[in-house]
């Protein structure tokens, strides 16, 4: 069994690069053949958990640096933000559907709901004043193998459409 | 990728076309563009045509909140048109259709406005 295929990216918290880090990461898991709607879940969860890094963990402050990791193995990736910004206070409140600390920059509140929502498996840690980590998980479901499997050699237990 | 927004006034109506990719990052400008509208009053409601937004995460949905309770305070209405499976698992998701109607395109949203005979 080969060990999982990784890579890291570390850039600074500027909203200008939320674009690039969830189209980073898109181009990485590509690799997996993943469907529309599998990339755009991937897409939407970086982005809401870089947006976080920046707006909370730095403030703003351009100066911080955000990581992402990411890890296929085989069919599942893995995906970690981390930021060494000021933390969250109140992990559950935070969690809560339509909290945000920050009202007035019309925040929506929805950013840990999606990231539930569109990953299989979701974790947030944070130490106040040390950071953050997110980490998440998703399996792709390969239209390759799936292709395979409708013509009946592949072991996948895809339903035999033909 | 960025962000493109189109203006239209039909009317009463405000029709903003959006194109690109909604984020944290572009949200700005939706906002700016959107508020300046709302406040130089020449339109009574806005519709949201979507049909070319690419990509839109939570940031497009604080932003759009924000519009529809300025609207509101001013007894206008908000509705939204062509939204893409993607678009449209978000507003499901944050409730955001239990204060804006959904309609396939803009003749039909512009039809439940009341402005085409």
């Amino acid at each position: 069994m080969n060990g999982a295929n990784m890579m890291m990216l570390t850039f600074s918290a500027r909203s200008e690069n939320e674009s690039f880090a969830r189209v980073a990461v898109a181009a990485f898991v590509s690799q997996l053949d993943p469907t529309m709607e599998e990339l755009n879940d991937l897409k939407t969860a970086v982005s809401e958990a870089v947006t976080n890094a920046i707006i909370h963990g730095y403030d703003g402050d351009p100066d911080g640096m955000v990581t992402i990791e990411v890890a296929i193995e085989g069919d599942t990736v893995s995906i970690v933000v981390i930021d060494k910004g000021r933390g969250i206070e109140d992990l559950e409140l935070a969690r809560q559907p339509l909290y945000t600390s920050k009202p007035e920059l019309e925040r929506s509140g929805m950013g840990f709901t999606i990231m539930e929502n569109f990953m299989d498996r979701f974790e947030v840690s944070s130490e106040p004043g040390q950071g953050t980590q997110i980490a998440m998980t998703k399996r792709i479901e390969s239209k390759k193998r799936c292709t395979i499997k409708r013509i009946g050699v592949g072991p996948h237990g895809c339903r035999l459409e033909t | 990728m960025s962000l493109q927004v189109e203006l239209e006034h039909y009317r009463n109506v405000l029709i903003v076309r959006l194109r690109g990719e909604l984020d944290h990052h572009t949200a700005d400008i939706v906002r700016h563009k959107m508020e300046e509208a709302i406040l130089r009053g020449n339109s009574d409601h806005i519709i949201l045509s979507l049909k070319e937004l690419q990509f839109m995460d939570s940031s497009g949905l604080g932003v759009i909140l924000g519009r529809y309770k300025q609207l509101k305070a001013k007894g206008g209405k908000m509705a939204v048109c062509a939204v893409n499976p993607n678009v449209y698992r978000l507003f499901e998701l944050s409730g955001l259709f239990k204060i804006l109607t959904i309609h396939e395109n803009e003749r039909a949203a512009l039809t439940s406005l009341e402005v085409v005979s």
